[in-house]
């Protein structure tokens, strides 16, 4: 036991009438309204709070704030797990259960702690040398079991997020009194002003140590009309000044929003968001009892606790003496302060009233006692060659290395650094245009000069002018290097990665010399808490061994975001349903009567098939295309892509964009046309018909919808304003019903089509106008089945009317309808290729056989250059060909891969499509194979998963070879 | 996440539109060399500084326009119509 709860007044924070209980490693714990998880452990004397990342040592919480290393948490409410929170930042609600990370089997007895008996043996780079010696394989397992700290639930994140849009004029981060003085200032000259806080009040330091200071403040913004935003915090600046931030929602009722993700978008951003501070580096400084000076301040005041009855603080800044002072009026017995610096370098003003029983100059903590808890420390001279050491009992050790400002969003913008060598931090170098630090995280520390300047920046920026700058000041001198090479025992800079001071110089021994490869090398600052504490230690070590001056060593770059934000928020409500909305056939009633299984297909929602009773959604796939063949089927192609292209020059135009020729299309006939890229890949396909001697009527895949019109869209606007051309896509405005079969025109006919459409009178490829039971259409004879077939266009809402008439009389002449499972084995029977399935990236006409339509077009089209490059006539391409096992049963995996001998080996090429096959008896597929026309008849092997195959290559028209079936 | 000034609707969150490449690539002749043509569509000199490209404004008004930005910043220098004159510049060139 060591911490305690202080009487009331201590404790601003706290609503001592709401007492709340919640579970810690299985525990039971007591707390007030206002507590964070943090503040009530150390209530309650709890001093275990985690196990460090690497060697699981056991540590306390450390700060009281997102900087936070130690206390890292798994939260759980209503049974919601939510990973890797700091206990220092999350609120206690009622009921709430903690569970500590990164330690097996508990807290108290970590199995993983063995690891720290062999700690010299895991060195800094430990990682990377395992890939040289002896082998990353040997160690990957036993590495990656120990990686990672919280456990991620593998069900849906059930908890809600929302998103919100605002622009403002100015936005102001960070709501102490420089924030609150800069959205004054901004607000009186007229501004729309956004103000946001990490806490849940406004005032920052001063909202618990002066709060009397900070009312007024607080109650003008208010009055002025600025958006405050509270438990707020800006995680990135983004291009443009656009600043994201995370704000929790206080205890939400359930099923309520619990996150909400701001994108603001601001005319001025000023970042006012405070000051961190760094600890000293000394030996076992990582003990549980060990923490930072002003958390034990701010524990203190805000949430009415002592972190410990009898402290030692170990000072590198005059700021010690302050918070001394402040502790001992509280109650908190100050044994010493252990001051790294000369006497001479301590402000004489700072130090006076000094409350400590003894102050010690140039000295250093040696060593630490107690493993669990500190119990007591040594502290003597800094020079650890001579001079006696000091035993002091203790419970607490407070560091108070001096404060580094938070730069990040500076930095984030763009904006330079600038190392201040008396105080040993870095401060913004300059203005970026947009945005201004003020306050503490510019280095201005005292009160009314910070006040006054960022007062005078947020006007200044309101007029639209550069932001004043003002030195850093009113912090005096901190030593950049805190920490003793001499002294035995682990001293400690990154403790979330346990990065060592030793890990430092090892790396820079290993001739480590940017601070980019020393961080990634050592992890320091690499972990959840990205170095908030651990920083500027680790480049002043750095410094100290290369010898270059910490200004030359430079910072890492700051990155968003700020803080972990959950990915929820990210996605905010775009999950779920909202993710990628399906779009929707508008006969889906119609086909869910039918029995239709849905599947998405390129974004649509669509049916695979109609499974009878007993039947899965293959075997009902089979029997559909049986059906469909022996008699008739019905199939809903409303996804196709359709666009009308009109006007004079429509027929020239299509010519430009396609592979054959369309300008020579009579009215009525339609075409196949193949689209390519500039590359000479292929884009996209379709069938084009004439409509009139200016328009035409283009279908596309039923992916290919929009990437169809967007390039016609661009040849237009960017290539050929000239051409009198409109694209208009109407994909949505017409349904599609297609039939298909032998008995397709029989079916017609019985519903009283015009005889002008039968297939003696209607030439394949034809386009015809048709009334059918009143509904206006657009019937065009082709067939992706190989079937007779027609392609009925309606206008949509018309097709489920039209698909109950067709399928009365289609199902008493053994007709089926049939869904895209169907289709796909009909037309890989019939060796038509599906564009991104049996095409990719690479695939250009000659690979699927579609060389012929080229060499005949004599006229210039888009890809048809690039088609005469050599590359694209290199004879060793893939092909698109046949493939049938050699047993003539076996299903030849789609994806498998053709090669000689068992890979890894060099690859022919690799399977495409594969259909089970009725109509021949056996399974087929397609495969993209290098040199595959002129193979065929050859035995190859394929490869899946381990796997091996035997096939025969055969020509890819599998079924109907002469296509004697497309008349019925 | 930028903002870009359409010529035609205004400033606009940069998700409205689809970026086009680098503007004023000039089609070799089709009678250019195999090599003059593979670097037409494969070599682009990725400026570091202003850059003339580009957009279409696909979730607005559907245009495409240039517009010279600087690459390293992200400023917005200017932005024209199609058929308005840009400025020639050899930026863009392989």
């Amino acid at each position: 036991m060591s911490g305690f709860r202080l009487p009331a007044p201590s404790g601003s924070r706290l609503n001592r009438a709401v007492e709340l209980s919640f579970t810690f490693d299985g525990r039971a714990h007591r707390a007030f309204s206002g507590d964070t998880i943090a503040s009530a452990l150390l209530a309650s004397g709890e001093r275990l709070a985690g196990r460090s990342f690497k060697l699981h040592r056991p540590r306390g919480i450390f700060s009281c704030g997102v900087e936070e290393p130690n206390a890292i948490v798994d939260v759980m409410r209503d049974g919601r797990r939510h990973p890797n929170a700091r206990a220092t930042c999350v609120e206690v609600e009622e009921g709430l259960a903690a569970e500590p990370v990164n330690c097996r089997p508990s807290l108290r007895f970590d199995a993983g702690a063995l690891t720290g008996l062999i700690s010299s043996l895991v060195p800094a780079g430990f990682y990377y040398k395992t890939f040289k010696w002896p082998s990353w394989r040997f160690f990957e397992p036993s590495i990656r079991r120990m990686a990672g700290l919280g456990r991620v639930e593998l069900t849906a994140d059930r908890d809600r997020y929302d998103e919100v849009n605002v622009s403002v004029d100015v936005a102001v981060i960070g709501a102490g009194c420089s924030g609150l003085a800069a959205a004054i200032s901004a607000a009186e000259a007229g501004a729309r002003v956004l103000l946001m806080s990490s806490a849940p009040v406004l005032g920052g330091t001063l909202a618990w140590a002066d709060a009397q200071a900070i009312a007024p403040l607080a109650s003008k913004v208010r009055d002025l009309g600025v958006q405050v935003l509270t438990r707020t915090t800006a995680f990135g600046l983004y291009d443009h000044n656009l600043v994201c931030a995370r704000e929790f929602l206080a205890s939400p009722a359930t099923g309520a929003v619990r996150e909400r993700l701001w994108k603001i978008r601001a005319g001025s951003v000023i970042a006012a968001a405070g000051a961190f501070e760094r600890p000293m580096v000394f030996p076992d400084n990582d003990r549980p009892g060990v923490m930072l000076a002003g958390a034990a301040d701010k524990y203190a005041h805000a949430y009415g606790v002592a972190c410990g009855r009898r402290a030692v603080i170990a000072a590198n800044c005059d700021r010690a003496y302050a918070v001394a002072r402040s502790l001992a009026a509280r109650g908190i017995e100050i044994e010493a302060i252990v001051d790294r610096r000369k006497e001479s370098e301590v402000d004489a003003g700072a130090r006076s009233g000094a409350v400590a029983k003894h102050v010690l100059f140039d000295s250093v903590i040696r060593a630490v006692r107690g493993a669990r808890g500190v119990r007591g420390c040594a502290a003597g001279p800094a020079d650890s060659s001579g001079g006696r050491a000091l035993s002091l009992d203790c419970d607490l050790i407070l560091s108070a290395g001096g404060l580094t400002p938070a730069v990040h969003l500076h930095s984030q913008a763009g904006g330079k650094l600038e190392w201040l060598q008396e105080s040993a931090m870095f401060v913004p170098a300059g203005a970026h245009a947009g945005v201004a630090s003020v306050g503490a995280c510019a280095g201005i520390f005292e009160r009314e000069v910070a006040m006054e300047h960022a007062a005078a920046v947020a006007a200044a920026m309101v007029r639209g002018e550069l932001a004043p700058m003002l030195p850093a000041r009113g912090i005096g001198r901190s030593l950049e290097n805190t920490h003793d090479a001499g002294l035995r025992g682990k001293q400690y800079v990154d403790l979330q990665n346990d990065v060592t001071a030793n890990d430092i110089k090892l790396a820079v021994r290993e001739n480590y010399r940017s601070v980019e490869l020393v961080k990634r090398y050592t992890t320091t600052g690499m972990g959840t808490d990205q170095g908030k504490t651990s920083n500027v230690n680790a480049i002043a070590i750095m410094a100290d061994q290369t010898r270059l001056s910490t200004a030359e060593v430079g910072t890492t770059k700051f990155r968003p975001p700020f803080v972990p934000i959950s990915m929820g928020l990210i996605a905010s409500r775009r999950a779920g349903a909202l993710f990628r909305p399906l779009k929707r056939l508008t006969a889906q009633e119609w086909h869910q009567q039918c029995g239709g299984s849905f599947e998405e297909y390129g974004g649509w929602w669509r049916p695979a098939s109609y499974p009878r009773p007993g039947e899965s959604v293959e075997s009902a796939a089979r029997r559909e295309a049986r059906m469909t063949r022996e008699a008739v089927g019905l199939f809903d192609g409303s996804p196709l892509g359709k666009l009308e292209v009109v006007g004079p020059d429509a027929g020239r135009f299509l010519d430009l964009m396609y592979v054959g020729t369309l300008s020579t299309l009579a009215v009525g006939r339609s075409r196949y046309g193949l689209l390519l890229h500039e590359s000479g890949v292929i884009a996209d396909d379709g069938v084009v018909a004439r409509l009139g001697p200016r328009s035409f009527w283009v279908t596309t895949s039923s992916g290919g919808a929009e990437r169809t019109a967007a390039a016609f869209d661009e040849w237009l606007q960017c290539e050929y304003p000239d051409m009198k051309v409109l694209v208009t896509p109407v994909t949505s405005s017409w349904d599609n019903v297609t039939l298909a079969g032998p008995k397709a025109w029989r079916v017609l006919e019985a519903a009283g089509v015009s005889p002008q459409l039968s297939p003696a009178s209607c030439a394949h490829m034809s386009l015809r106008n048709a009334v059918i039971d009143g509904i206006e259409a657009r019937v065009l004879r082709a067939s992706f089945s190989g079937e007779l077939g027609y392609e009925i266009y309606v206008p949509a809402g018309s097709a489920a009317a039209l698909f109950a008439r067709l399928h009365a009389i289609a199902a008493a002449l053994g007709g089926t309808p049939y869904g895209v499972e169907a289709l796909q084995i009909m037309r890989v029977e019939k060796g038509y290729i599906h564009i991104g399935t049996d095409t990719d990236g690479t695939t250009l006409p000659g690979d699927i056989g579609l060389a012929s339509g080229v060499a005949k077009k004599q006229a210039n089209f888009v890809g048809r250059r690039s088609l005469l490059q050599p590359a694209s006539r290199d004879p060793d391409r893939l092909q698109l060909v046949g493939l049938i096992a050699a047993d003539k049963r076996t299903l030849l995996p789609i994806g498998a891969q053709i090669a000689k001998t068992s890979p890894p080996s060099a690859g022919e090429g690799y399977i495409t499509s594969s259909v089970h096959s009725d109509a021949l008896g056996y399974p087929v597929s397609l495969v993209m194979l290098a040199r595959g026309t002129e193979r065929l008849g050859e035995t190859v092997r394929a490869f899946h998963l381990g796997k091996p195959f035997t096939a025969t290559v055969v020509d890819r028209r599998f079924f109907d070879p002469a296509g004697s079936r497309l008349n019925g | 996440m930028m903002r870009l000034p359409c010529p035609w609707c205004g400033e606009c969150d940069e998700i409205e539109f689809v970026y086009g490449g680098p503007s004023a690539l000039l089609r070799p002749a089709l009678e250019a060399s195999d090599e003059t043509w593979g670097r037409y569509l494969y070599f682009r000199a990725n400026v570091k500084g202003p850059s003339l490209e580009r957009w279409r404004h696909a979730y607005g008004c559907g245009q495409w326009f240039d517009i010279r930005r600087d690459s390293a910043t992200h400023r917005v220098l200017a932005a024209f119509k199609f058929g308005e004159v840009v400025p020639q510049s050899d930026e863009s060139a392989p």
